[in-house]
């Protein structure tokens, strides 16, 4: 069975929402609508407060190149535009409507049928993916029309799909692909045809043997693309893991993926992509997991983006009496919440409910030079010298940037594997700020 | 044999000195004698808070510059400069001496922790990580990154409080912990007229109403000190109060009408109470 074949650590998966059948979430009494969504800029707000609008209107166009469009994903009353708290713990624009009815823009296409056909062109694939507002729904939210243009001089020969889901917990991926493997497999070929490549491979870890199965047997209508069965290894779900994985070639330090001729998508995305382009539906809205030890009901949900984090707590049985932390997205990659209020965002691919026992730190200790670190990272650094170069009284950014600071993932195995409870990461973290800082100044 | 062996390494050594010192002539970099003595009398804190790397860094910038105007070795202050200028004959110029203000007043009791941070004991950490245990994102952590940056020993957190003071006496306002705060609370403000100091003791750029809920003693930048003062000092931006040391004559009129105690006045005698002296007269 193949994996990436440097470091990884192999986590309790804990998948207790696998299997439950997607539901959707009531639509909130008012959703906030973050105005940053993607990696890149806040977009710039197209209503006042006043305006109406419907399911599928454009709120907010792209600010920059780096930048998205922003859909309303409820029908109503725009009601203010104004800071709230968001996942990053600070505040941050967004537009509050008041929810009246579920009136959707009559341009989108909402009947079931399955539209297998592919009749646009790979332009335009490309703008409808930019006008709707796609995104990298694997938890990055870059934008997707960006990633379909390469760079001048680079040829993409191969299009990988990300369907993984090295993450413990979650399972909004998983159960995607179970109920809408056709669509998603219209997805990639869509993808397929906007890159101009001829083959495609959609990575599966194998502890979701029946996903495996299904999109095989689908997949065999189409010659080019090709299911691979991957070894359970986390984070086999980063680019650069996952290409290794999967086609056995290394992306050199600092560049990006079309370096070695490929491109990568999550299966989320392939999905939003076959909506955007064959049924016409901007991304307002998509599946997340809520999950967790003491959950009543742990579930995948389809929520509407915007959709305050509490209403999809009390959808699945309320927040447990334990509850020690709330995190927005899985318990490796995901983010301690501050308040239940932040709404959801493009990029909310799970919630994760973890008991206060389990919430906990330990204590830290000092380092013991076990090298267990070096042995999981999946990069092939060195994360105690790193961590040590990020401290203050020490800190030496040159040195942390000859010893590839900047090629760190963040995936967390590091902290996840020290017997000292060290705040590795949170170290790093630190030091790839500064030191990405001091090459952003050099430019 | 022992005769040969002390001839030829005598020759060895006496051509390797022959070589050193035509070397040592023709690659000779002259430097000005008065850098050394320059840097003897300079504090050798080498703390980077005059913005030269180090003390002999200092002394060469001295020796190169044309007038002392803009130099300034902040923690040897006036004392220091005027040997320096003795030294190089140029004249002294006499800086404000300043000093490192916290303005950050969200103890426990005025400001309520809404969650808890277990993370690495950074301030630098958590401030990338979220906005902070309290409801105000722009005050203080109390992780001490200041604590760590100062080379004084000058700057501790009270655990009381939860923020950090300043000791006077051990402040040379290098400037090291302004760096250090992420958050940019601490200023380099001038230390006064014994001492005395009137700053805003706020950072906070929300609203009144979200700023006054999570800190009792937050600016909700009312403006009523901008109009109390008669010599402009005061700047309201982003719902934030700001204090222009240059300006600013000490008063004390802008503390009296702060709704919220955000204005703190330092080193101050105890101010007459108007019900006592009303009542004394009666």
């Amino acid at each position: 069975m193949k994996t990436f074949k440097l470091g990884g650590i192999h986590p309790s998966e804990n998948k207790f929402s696998a299997k439950q059948a997607i539901k959707t979430a009531p639509i909130p009494a008012q959703a906030v609508i973050m105005l940053g969504q993607c990696l890149g800029a806040p977009s710039t707000p197209l209503v006042a407060k006043g305006d109406e609008v419907k399911v599928g209107t454009l709120l907010a166009k792209p600010s920059g190149f780096v930048s998205t469009s922003v859909h309303a994903s409820v029908s109503g009353k725009v009601l203010k535009i104004e800071d709230v708290v968001d996942a990053s713990g600070y505040k941050r624009a967004a537009i509050v409507i008041d929810v009246a009815g579920d009136e959707w823009e009559p341009s989108i296409d909402r009947s079931p049928a399955i539209v297998k056909e592919i009749t646009a062109t790979k332009e335009e694939i490309i703008a409808k993916v930019a006008e709707f507002g796609i995104v990298g729904l694997g938890g990055a939210t870059f934008p997707t029309h960006i990633k379909l243009t390469p760079p001048p001089g680079k040829i993409a020969e191969v299009l990988l799909i990300n369907a993984v889901e090295c993450e413990p917990y979650l399972t909004s991926d998983h159960q995607l692909m179970l109920e809408k493997g056709e669509e998603i497999l219209v997805g990639v070929r869509l993808l397929m045809k906007a890159i101009g490549v001829s083959k495609a491979i959609i990575g599966i870890e194998n502890n979701k043997p029946d996903a495996i199965e299904l999109l095989s047997r689908i997949a065999q209508q189409y010659s080019e693309i090709e299911i691979c069965p991957l070894k359970v290894q986390y984070p086999q779900g980063g680019e650069k893991q996952l290409i290794d994985a999967t086609i056995g070639r290394q992306v050199p330090s600092g560049t990006l993926p079309i370096e070695v001729g490929a491109v990568v998508q999550n299966v989320g995305t392939a999905f939003a992509v076959y909506e955007a382009v064959q049924k016409n539906k901007p991304l307002f809205e998509r599946i997340i997991t809520v999950t967790g030890k003491s959950v009543k009901k742990p579930a995948n949900l389809l929520a509407r983006i915007g959709t305050p984090l509490s209403e999809l707590i009390d959808f699945c049985g309320g927040l447990p009496d334990d509850t020690g932390k709330v995190i927005g997205g899985g318990p490796m990659m995901g983010k301690a919440l501050t308040t239940l209020s932040v709404p959801m965002t493009k990029g909310s691919s799970g919630l994760l409910i973890m008991p206060s026992l389990e919430a906990e730190r330990g204590k830290m200790n000092n380092c013991i030079r076990c090298a267990k670190c070096v042995s999981v990272c999946p990069m092939g650094l060195e994360p105690f010298l790193l961590m040590s170069l990020s401290e203050q009284e020490i800190a030496d950014w040159a040195t942390a940037e000859q010893q590839h600071i900047m090629d760190c993932v963040e995936c967390g195995s590091c902290s996840y594997t020290c017997p000292s409870n060290r705040p590795l990461l949170d170290y790093i973290r630190l030091g790839k700020n500064k030191v990405g800082g001091i090459i952003r100044s050099r430019k | 044999m022992d005769i040969s062996a002390i001839i030829v390494l005598g020759g060895i050594g006496a051509l390797a000195a022959v070589i050193l010192y035509i070397a040592a002539q023709k690659f000779k970099v002259y430097e000005d004698p008065r850098i050394d003595e320059v840097e003897s009398v300079l504090p050798a804190a080498n703390c980077g808070g005059c913005g030269f790397p180090g003390c002999r860094g200092f002394a060469d910038a001295c020796v190169k510059a044309d007038s002392l105007e803009s130099l300034n070795c902040p923690v040897g202050a006036a004392e220091v400069m005027t040997k320096v200028a003795g030294i190089l004959g140029l004249e002294a110029v006499a800086a404000d001496p300043l000093i490192a203000v916290v303005r950050c007043n969200g103890t426990c009791e005025n400001r309520a922790q809404v969650n808890n941070y277990d993370g690495a004991t950074s301030c630098a950490i958590a401030a990338a990580l979220y906005g902070g245990e309290t409801n105000c994102s722009y005050g203080c952590l109390g992780l001490g990154d200041c604590v760590v940056s100062c080379s004084f020993d000058a700057i501790f957190v009270n655990p009381e409080t939860g923020i950090p003071e300043v000791d006077e006496d051990k402040c040379t306002a290098c400037g090291a912990c302004v760096r250090a705060c992420p958050k940019l609370l601490i200023e380099l403000r001038k230390k006064g007229p014994k001492s005395r100091r009137i700053f805003v003791s706020c950072m906070n750029k929300d609203k009144g109403g979200p700023a006054k809920k999570a800190c009792a003693v937050a600016c909700i930048g009312c403006g009523k000190c901008e109009k109390v003062c008669e010599f402009e000092a005061i700047t309201i931006e982003n719902n934030l109060a700001y204090i222009d040391y240059t300006r600013c004559r000490l008063c004390r009129k802008c503390v009296e009408v702060c709704p919220t105690n955000a204005i703190h006045e330092l080193n101050f005698p105890p101010r007459k109470i108007k019900e006592a002296v009303a009542e004394a007269a009666k």
